[in-house]
């Protein structure tokens, strides 16, 4: 640990989406929750999946695969719900599988190269490597933040 | 925040909660005044809460407010001595400055900036008055009296150094007033009541504190103390005889005591060397020279003397320094003080002049109570969820589990009940706020009016009360200036010169109606017609009924207009009336008979955190419809629907036709239905009155469920108004209906004008 204080060190929680690695800091996930029937919200984006009951509260869940862009996934019971909280409002994040936690510092990440016009917003604020896989980071505020402009 | 550490804050947050309490009970006494009440009590209870005012903004350093408070004290204290009446012009400037007192108080919580014209203007108008009905009592007939209050507003003056307070009134006023001398003596009695004890003050405090303005010889007073075995440590037997010289004034020695008020008898008298007052006495009038005394004790216990004047020999009103006052109180003193001082200045804040107002209450963060409503929702979820499971488990419904859980329910209902009525608050405030309201656009429009006020007492959901007070202030704005007649008008059609505006609130089969009715000339509707169609708003070939007339106020496109000042009907604004009164769950209807008035009544529900649904099953999803909007279910049968256009169906009602809705369409659940025979339609009433008819699967239940609020920043769903919790664990939608109607005209097409569906856009 302490050989690390220099250098920002980081946490990641890994996922898988549609074969691909995605990865999120951990300080923003609360919890991850099995697969649960949501309630569909009429007339939203087909990756709003709707709502779940999450110990009391009304919690929205998204696709994230479809948010991003990526092939809809094929339902099954091995889907996860990560919880995740940004600006003190809490979202699921409908993934395939959750992978790994690991443990890296700033300078493992770098920055994408410039070429993201592709399909899908701009989500991915960094990449890294861990054992020869490539891990893409996500930036939670644009793909939270931005479905209100979306769906308004 | 730095909130939270600061006692200073906390005590200043308590003190503008109790700002709003006496501000409350200045507004009630007013009123009653008004209504003709003229009992002391009364004019004592609006005196008191002026004065409670003034004394807690003196030790927060509010100085404007003080100032403002102290003007308007001297002068109700001249109707409370009856040296003037409260007459209309009187009552009506009270008013005024009753409620720039409130505002003062609001702008010094909030800290914003003072509005020193107004201030200027009301204490313009309250010198005024003094000037007019106080005139005599400037002249001769009662010298004695004048100066008696006169010197008060000089030592305070003084106190506070306000510039721009009218020091010339007073010392105009009294030209042979000797200068205070540089070294005054005063003496001083301080014997604390038990109370003070019990509310936390140290005498030791105030004796330091006199130390500080002079030098004090303390003579400790022990007869009281009682014998060894009689001591009671939290009871108060010492007191004190300080003589103090100083430089400072009567006022200043008792700011020292001010934190005391009403817990300990205090005399200050001023000492005069013999030469002194001969030498006074042989230049001026005699009496002055004794009232300066008699002055110094006007300004701290005013309160006492309100209405125990004989019962309150702790603090007599001295005639003679020195002398008289001394020996004469302390024989009675101890048996009578404490009664005496207690009962005027504690009570104040929580006594109006409501006989019921002696319940006892607590005041909690409203955070606390947040989260007790939550965990009821919890619990009325969770018991949902446990009858569902032991009812599916085939237990036998005479068996001890099954009779439990009955009982389980019946308390969950009642706790769930009771926890609702902690958020409820009587109307009262709100009520108080709408009176400000007409008195403010009355004067405005320059018309003669009177509200009048019933049901204050009814209770409802706090935020319900928050969040009506703009559609409210909307609609009594609109009662007066386009309900009411110019008073031209008034006298033409034989009606009472003065206007009236009624507001009333009652409980009516689980929900509040407020009503806001006026005597006007009634609604226009020749002219509401024609402006909406000059609008575009509805088509100029149609007839429309008189409440289809009416309800075009409603219509958006409506109050924009600046027509609708000369309108003699009303519309501005209304559409944003009615938003605001459906986000509450509520509807408003209008009624209005030409030439006799228009009521405007608008029922809520208790709360907003529980409804009465009715769950139904759509296209396999779960949803929740307020009870209140169904008023009937039925199956079509064989040619109950007609199409009107492709896409544009109505079912045949007995009334006649209305507009039919596939409600799983709408919600974009499935494909529309060909085949309507045996389909369920719940028929849908609106705040207008119109109908409309939704088809739904199945309906499975009638309930009460917990609302559960969409958080709308994320992603705000076209018809769905909130969610709650079934017994499941599932989430149901809450639908608005309306808004599901509303968008679905949008997207057919169907009955594009209000006549048809009676649903503006």
């Amino acid at each position: 640990m302490s050989e690390k204080e220099t250098v920002k060190s980081i946490e990641l929680l890994t996922f898988q989406l549609a074969d691909q690695e995605y990865s999120l800091d951990i300080m923003s996930v609360r919890e991850i929750r099995g697969w649960t029937r949501t309630t569909p919200l009429p007339h939203a984006p087909s990756y709003m999946k709707g709502v779940i009951n999450l110990r009391g509260t009304v919690l929205p869940v998204m696709d994230l695969s479809e948010r991003l862009g990526l092939r809809a996934r094929e339902q099954t019971d091995r889907n996860v719900i990560i919880v995740v909280s940004h600006d003190d409002m809490l979202t699921g994040l409908l993934v395939d599988a959750v992978s790994d936690i690991i443990a890296l510092t700033e300078d493992d990440l770098q920055p994408p190269p410039e070429m993201q016009s592709g399909q899908g917003p701009g989500v991915v604020s960094a990449l890294t490597l861990i054992d020869e896989r490539m891990i893409r980071v996500l930036e939670l505020s644009s793909v939270v933040a931005s479905v209100q402009s979306t769906a308004a | 925040m730095s909130d939270a550490n600061d006692p200073m804050a906390e005590i200043r947050a308590s003190f503008f909660i109790e700002c709003e309490e006496l501000l409350e009970a200045l507004q009630d006494g007013l009123q009653l005044l008004y209504d003709g009440a003229d009992d002391t009590e009364t004019i004592n209870v609006v005196f008191r809460a002026v004065h409670s005012i003034k004394g807690g903004a003196g030790a927060f350093g509010l100085e404007a407010l003080v100032r403002f408070a102290h003007r308007f004290e001297t002068v109700l204290d001249e109707i409370r001595s009856e040296r003037m009446s409260a007459g209309a012009d009187a009552l009506k400037v009270f008013f005024q400055c009753a409620d720039h007192l409130s505002d003062l108080v609001r702008i010094s919580r909030d800290a914003g900036d003072l509005p020193d014209e107004k201030t200027a203007e009301l204490l313009g108008e309250l010198d005024k008055l003094l000037g007019e009905e106080g005139a005599s009592a400037h002249d001769e007939p009662e010298p004695e009296e004048d100066i008696e209050f006169q010197p008060a507003i000089l030592s305070l003056d003084l106190d506070l150094g306000g510039e721009d307070d009218t020091p010339e009134l007073a010392i105009a006023d009294l030209p042979d007033l000797p200068p205070i001398a540089s070294t005054n003596r005063f003496r001083i009695l301080f014997r604390p009541a038990n109370e003070l004890f019990e509310t936390g003050n140290e005498p030791f405090h105030m004796l330091r504190a006199l130390d500080e303005l002079g030098e004090c010889d303390v003579i400790c007073q022990l007869e009281r103390l009682p014998d060894f075995a009689d001591l009671n440590p939290e009871h108060s037997f010492l007191s004190w005889t300080i003589e103090l010289s100083t430089e400072a004034d009567a006022a200043e020695i008792e700011a020292a005591f001010e934190f005391v008020e009403g817990l300990c008898t205090l005399e200050v008298e001023a000492i005069r060397q013999p030469e002194e007052i001969s030498a006074e006495l042989s230049q001026e009038m005699p009496e002055t020279g004794i009232e300066v005394v008699q002055s110094t004790q006007e300004v701290p216990l005013p309160d006492a003397a309100t209405n125990v004047q004989e019962a309150r020999p702790g603090v007599p009103r001295n005639e003679q320094p020195a002398t008289e006052t001394l020996p004469e109180p302390e024989p009675d003193a101890p048996a009578a003080e404490v009664p005496a001082t207690k009962t005027p200045e504690q009570k104040p804040p929580a006594k109006t002049n409501a006989p019921a107002a002696a319940k006892s209450v607590v005041r909690v963060d409203l955070d606390r109570i947040e989260r007790l409503v939550n965990l009821v929702g919890e619990l009325v979820i969770n018991q949902a969820m446990l009858s569902q499971s032991l009812e599916s488990s085939g237990l036998s419904p005479h068996s001890d589990a099954m009779n439990g859980l009955e009982e389980f329910q019946r308390l969950t209902r009642d706790i769930q009940d009771s926890v609702m009525m902690i958020r409820a608050q009587p109307v009262k405030s709100l009520f108080q706020r709408m009176s400000r309201i007409v008195r403010e656009s009355s004067s405005m429009v320059d018309k003669d009016v009177r509200l009048h006020t019933e049901g204050e007492n009814t209770e409802v959901d706090k935020t319900v009360i928050e969040r009506l007070a703009d559609p409210l202030t909307h609609m009594i704005r609109n009662a007066v200036d386009h309900g009411l007649e110019t008073t031209e008008k008034r006298l033409a059609a034989g009606k009472p010169r003065q206007g009236r505006v009624n507001l009333t609130a009652a409980h009516r089969s689980g929900r509040v109606v407020i009503d806001v009715s006026d005597d006007g000339g009634g609604i226009n509707r020749e002219k509401v017609l024609q402006i909406a169609i000059d609008k575009g708003l509805v088509p100029a070939d149609v007839s429309f009924s008189d409440t289809e007339i009416d309800n075009l106020l409603f219509l958006p496109g409506f109050s924009t207009a600046s027509v609708v000042s000369d309108l003699s009907g009303r519309g501005v604004g209304m559409d944003v009336v009615r938003t605001a009164i459906q986000a509450l769950g509520g509807r408003i209807t209008i009624s209005s008979v030409p030439g006799v008035g228009t009521t405007f009544s608008i029922s809520l529900p208790l709360t907003l955190a529980v409804l009465d649904g009715m769950v139904v099953q759509v296209a396999d999803e779960t949803l929740v419809l307020p009870l209140n909007v169904v008023i009937e279910t039925l199956t079509l049968g064989k040619g109950d629907v007609e199409m009107v256009r492709p896409g544009a169906h109505v079912v045949r009602v007995r009334s006649g036709f209305v507009p039919l809705f596939d409600l799983g369409e709408e919600l974009g659940y499935r494909s529309p239905i060909s085949e309507y025979e045996g389909s369920v339609v719940l028929l849908i009433a609106h705040e207008d009155g119109s109908h409309a008819a939704l088809i739904i699967d199945s309906i499975l239940d009638q309930r009460q469920v917990v609302i559960k609020g969409l958080d709308d920043s994320f992603f705000r769903a076209p018809g769905i108004a909130a969610a709650t919790i079934l017994g499941d664990g599932q989430i149901a939608l809450i639908l608005d209906t309306s808004d599901i109607i509303s968008n679905a005209i949008g997207a057919t097409g169907t009955g594009a004008s209000p006549s048809l569906t009676g649903i503006p856009a």
